[in-house]
């Protein structure tokens, strides 16, 4: 299992990412934002941080760039995509992902441990799988949040379409909500699976010492979809 | 000389006294030039010359067996094992800030990350020190608002985690608001670079941000004079950051040093580009020629004392081998940062500025950089209390609100508000994250251990009195560390203080350093930089003195890290150290309109002591829970306890009163040298502890007297969480 971590100038958590990626299992190494050649690739972590510094919008340049044209082809070869805070608004920007993330509710950067509901996680990789929405068998995850642009966003009919088809990975816990995102909404899924983007941050939750180790899950599940692809 | 000639006082307006300037025209040995003198000016500032504190500082301790980089570099560092060490500086920004809180903070921080970055550190952690005027006021929370905005804008953004800091709200800061800022770095130590240009011939490369207009005489102008009217107009002076541009030019220093492709390299702050060239070419004992014409520029007619003068924010000075600068230039451009070959090392012993090969300044180094005339204090001590005093609590109410006025206390409330603000776990080193233990602690896998560090000062009780009040700023520091088992390994300190040239302030500042002084080498803790910020002054007067201790210890085992909180109910509650409270200069008296000069002065020796056990006992996994106790008193320290447990308490003070106390300084009275510490009773009687009670319950329930009290836990929780509130509800 190798990982790629995209790095773009800006990124902030590429270093964390890689870490983590290894911890889950596998090598990982950083693929500069102007590479294009994913060979021997087997997962791509966009991870977080402020592309090209993002003043514009977060990601609004970050989609252009080499790296994530290459990223697209291999998203839509099946290749299994993990979006976290930036990489999760960069690929909502490159259309990879549905719906937008706004500047939080509050209109200030948010720094704060939540807890996390996932979708059961074998549902990854599972075109349509994981119909259940009802919030009961209902996986936990302590994970921190941070972003000043998380508030997810998009229109109620495509709400709908995600909870239908199980597209919503990961909710806040009921009253954490952090940045007012719709439906406590905190990370998406693709409709065929393989591309999911959350918010907070599992990159930083795979030590016990610095916190909790639920985030270790989540590159465990991308792990698995990248093994199966 | 094409530049022109300085007549009349322009030396004046630009900060200089006509002694200086005398003594300026005798060491050239002709009238300087408008380049020449625009240099002058901001290096024989206070802000870049130390001239009023420079000989008070050579009291201060700066050896030790872990001392790496001492006083003199762009940051101090210590080893910690393994070949690397850490490498730390604080620096105020508070004269921008005043004016501009939101760019005025950012750059704080920006400047503070390229002085650590500069040695070749890899920045690790951020920590902050602010001090407003009371949070009643509009303008202290217009101030707090943007200066915190500004703090998380350009940390969050480069992806360094703000892992701790402190807030006070007092009056005196009401019109020069005070931030500091300190940054951690980690090195091979083998990589690491020293500031001086060496190598006659070698390439002076400036990278980074091109050079324009803005900040021309910020902060080296704006922190060596008085706040004032007019100081909107003085705006344009303030520098804008670009954390973005940091971010590519820190990586890119960060390779460049991997790669062994630099000589030396400096950040360029307060001054730009006059003090990098200058101090680079003082270190090595070198000439350099700049050429201001290869400088990169935003607008393309800027005069060449505008380019040295510029405060353009995110740029660094390397000194490369010319063989080497195809190699460099190559880093830069995958960085997308700048980079231009500006000048050249020489052995002329002279600053010289060129145009296109024309000279147009020529400066000795030596008159440049340490020619400044230094000057002694006139301190005078003042009588009484020379701050106001303004009474919130009257003085009959009851314990229970006294203790959640308390709590409520801006200065002592969660400042949870402000650092859910900042993002304090990139990097993944945060072991403890803010509010969850004394200090904060990082791990370092690098070498194996962990480093904890915490920054303090409380410029009430210097105001009080300077050397008890700056003792208790070190002492905290090193209680903070040994909560957590840390054992110092080094300080810095910024020192904020009013008008030097004002014999009251001069005394404060004399006093203080003494001080630190005393109690750096009491501890045997060096001092390896630090930062003076003067003329911190308002229309109403001087702020408090306020020097700010930043401390940095290291700790063999991150798993063995004691919280602050009570870790379960059952466990035996004990005070630990050589406290006697008081009620001079506490938080209470400050709510009660009754501060007046005068603390008592602590045991250096009896603290450090306490200090060896508390760590030793942390490192040993003996405690469940250490605190120190400080604002507020034992009151305060217990509810925090308890809040950050959920789980209530219930104890007795009579120890406190068999020590003199009366009820109400047992309760609320302050002082170095107390611990809260929990676990089992006889563990804790072992350490000589002495048993003040037990967690458990959902009150806080204190035995003392006539003053006895007990408050639910959610009651003290709503006091201590109330700054949000108190912020949103005033705007």
């Amino acid at each position: 299992m190798i990982w790629g971590v995209v790095q773009f100038p800006g990124s902030c958590d590429e270093r964390d990412a890689l870490h983590a990626c290894t911890l889950a299992s596998g090598e990982a190494r950083l693929v500069w934002h102007e590479e294009r050649d994913l060979d021997g690739i087997d997962a791509i972590v966009i991870p977080g941080g402020f592309s090209y510094g993002d003043y514009l919008r977060a990601g609004a340049i970050a989609r252009f760039s080499p790296a994530l044209e290459a990223v697209a082809e291999f998203a839509a070869a099946g290749g299994p995509v993990l979006g976290i805070c930036n990489g999760f608004q960069v690929l909502c920007e490159a259309g990879l992902l549905p719906g937008a993330l706004l500047l939080n509710e509050h209109l200030r950067f948010v720094c704060r441990q939540v807890d996390l509901l996932a979708t059961p996680l074998d549902a990854l990789s599972t075109p349509g799988g994981a119909q259940s929405n009802e919030r009961r068998d209902l996986e936990s995850l302590s994970i921190p949040a941070k972003h000043g642009e998380g508030r997810y966003y998009a229109p109620e009919e495509v709400l709908d379409a995600l909870e239908a088809n199980g597209q919503v990975a990961y909710r806040y816990a009921p009253g954490q909500n952090p940045n007012g995102s719709a439906r406590d909404i905190a990370g998406v899924r693709s409709e065929a699976g393989n591309v999911l983007g959350l918010m907070p941050h599992p990159e930083h939750a795979v030590d016990p010492l610095t916190g909790s180790t639920d985030g270790l899950r989540v590159f465990e599940a991308v792990a698995a979809a990248g093994a199966r692809a | 000389m094409s530049a022109g000639t300085t007549k009349g006082s322009t030396h004046r307006e630009l900060g200089l006294t006509d002694s200086e300037f005398e003594l300026i025209v005798e060491k050239m040995g002709r009238e300087p030039n408008v380049v020449e003198l625009a240099m002058f000016s901001l290096l024989w500032s206070e802000h870049c010359a130390y001239k009023h504190s420079r000989k008070l500082l050579k009291q201060l301790p700066t050896e030790g067996e872990r001392v790496v980089m001492g006083p003199g570099e762009n940051a101090g560092a210590v080893d910690v094992g393994n070949g690397y060490a850490v490498a730390f500086k604080v620096e105020s920004h508070n004269h921008p800030s005043a004016v501009e809180p939101f760019q005025g903070a950012a750059t704080g921080v920006g400047g503070i990350l390229r002085d650590v970055f500069a040695i070749g550190a890899r920045p690790i952690a951020i920590l902050d020190s602010l001090r407003f005027g009371e949070l009643d006021s509009v303008r202290s929370r217009h101030l707090l608002d943007g200066a915190v905005r500004g703090i998380g804008h350009y940390g969050n953004s480069i992806g360094v985690p703000n892992v701790g800091g402190e807030i006070y709200f007092e009056e005196p800061y009401e019109h020069n608001c005070l931030v500091n800022a300190m940054c951690l770095g980690l090195a091979k130590t083998k990589d690491m670079v020293r500031a001086a240009a060496a190598g006659i011939g070698n390439t002076v490369v400036l990278m980074g941000a091109s050079t324009g207009r803005d900040g021309i005489g910020g902060a080296s102008v704006l922190a060596s004079a008085e706040l004032g009217e007019g100081d909107e107009a003085k705006r344009p002076t303030v520098q804008i950051g670009d954390p973005f541009e940091e971010s590519k030019v820190l990586e890119c220093c960060l390779e460049l040093l991997e790669k062994g492709l630099l000589v030396s390299l400096q950040d360029l702050g307060a001054a730009g580009l006059t003090s990098s060239a200058g101090e680079m070419a003082a270190a090595g004992g070198v000439g350099i020629d700049i050429d201001v014409a290869k400088v990169p520029l935003r607008e393309a007619d800027m005069e060449p004392f505008e380019i040295m003068v510029s405060e353009s924010q995110e740029r660094m000075l390397a000194v490369v081998e010319p063989a080497r600068v195809s190699e460099v230039l190559a880093v830069c451009e995958k960085w997308q940062t700048g980079s231009a070959e500006v000048g050249v090392v020489t052995d002329s012993g002279h600053v010289r500025i060129l145009r296109d090969g024309e000279i147009v300044g020529d400066m000795p180094v030596a008159a440049l950089v340490d020619g400044c005339p230094l000057y002694d204090l006139e301190p005078a001590e003042p009588e009484g209390w020379i701050y106001g005093n303004r009474a919130t609590l009257a003085a009959g109410v009851s314990a229970e609100d006294e203790l959640l006025a308390l709590l409520a206390a801006p200065s002592i409330a969660s400042k949870r508000w402000a650092f859910e603000q900042y993002d304090s776990v990139v990097g993944s080193r945060t072991v403890r994250r803010p509010e969850s233990a004394d200090a904060a602690v990082l791990q370092l896998p690098e070498s194996g251990n962990a480093i904890a560090v915490s920054i303090d000062g409380n410029g009430r009780r210097v105001a009080c009195d300077p050397h008890a009040g700056t003792v208790e700023a070190v002492l905290e520091c090193a209680q903070n560390l040994a909560c957590v088992g840390a054992e110092p390994l080094g300080l810095t300190n910024c020192l904020n203080f009013g008008n030097p040239e004002k014999p009251a302030t001069a005394w404060q500042l004399d006093r203080s350093v003494s001080a630190l002084a005393a109690a750096c080498t009491a501890l045997g803790v060096p001092v390896v930089g630090g930062n003076v910020s003067l003329y911190n002054e308002g229309p109403e007067g001087p702020i408090y003195p306020t020097p700010v201790v930043g401390m940095v210890g290291e700790l063999p085992d991150p798993t063995q890290v004691a919280g602050s909180a009570f870790a379960k109910a059952g466990d035996a509650i004990a005070l630990l150290g050589p406290f006697s409270p008081s009620f001079a200069g506490s938080e209470l008296a400050k709510q009660r309109g009754e501060l007046d000069k005068g603390l008592p002065q602590p045991d250096i020796a009896a603290v450090a002591a306490a200090c060896a056990i508390v760590r030793d006992a942390v490192r040993a996994g003996k405690l469940a829970s250490a605190h120190d106790v400080s604002d507020g008193g034992l009151a305060c320290a217990l509810a925090e306890c308890s809040i950050g447990a959920g789980v209530g308490c219930r104890v007795d003070v009579q120890p406190l009163r068999d020590r003199g106390c009366s009820p109400e300084d047992a309760l609320f009275g302050e002082g170095s040298g107390g611990f809260l510490v929990s676990g089992e009773r006889p563990t804790l009687e072992a350490l000589g502890a002495v048993f003040l009670g037990e967690v458990g319950g959902t009150t806080i329930e204190i035995a003392a007297g006539d003053r006895s009290l007990v408050v639910g836990l959610g009651t003290a929780e709503s006091a201590w969480d109330s700054l949000a509130g108190a912020i949103e509800s005033a705007s």
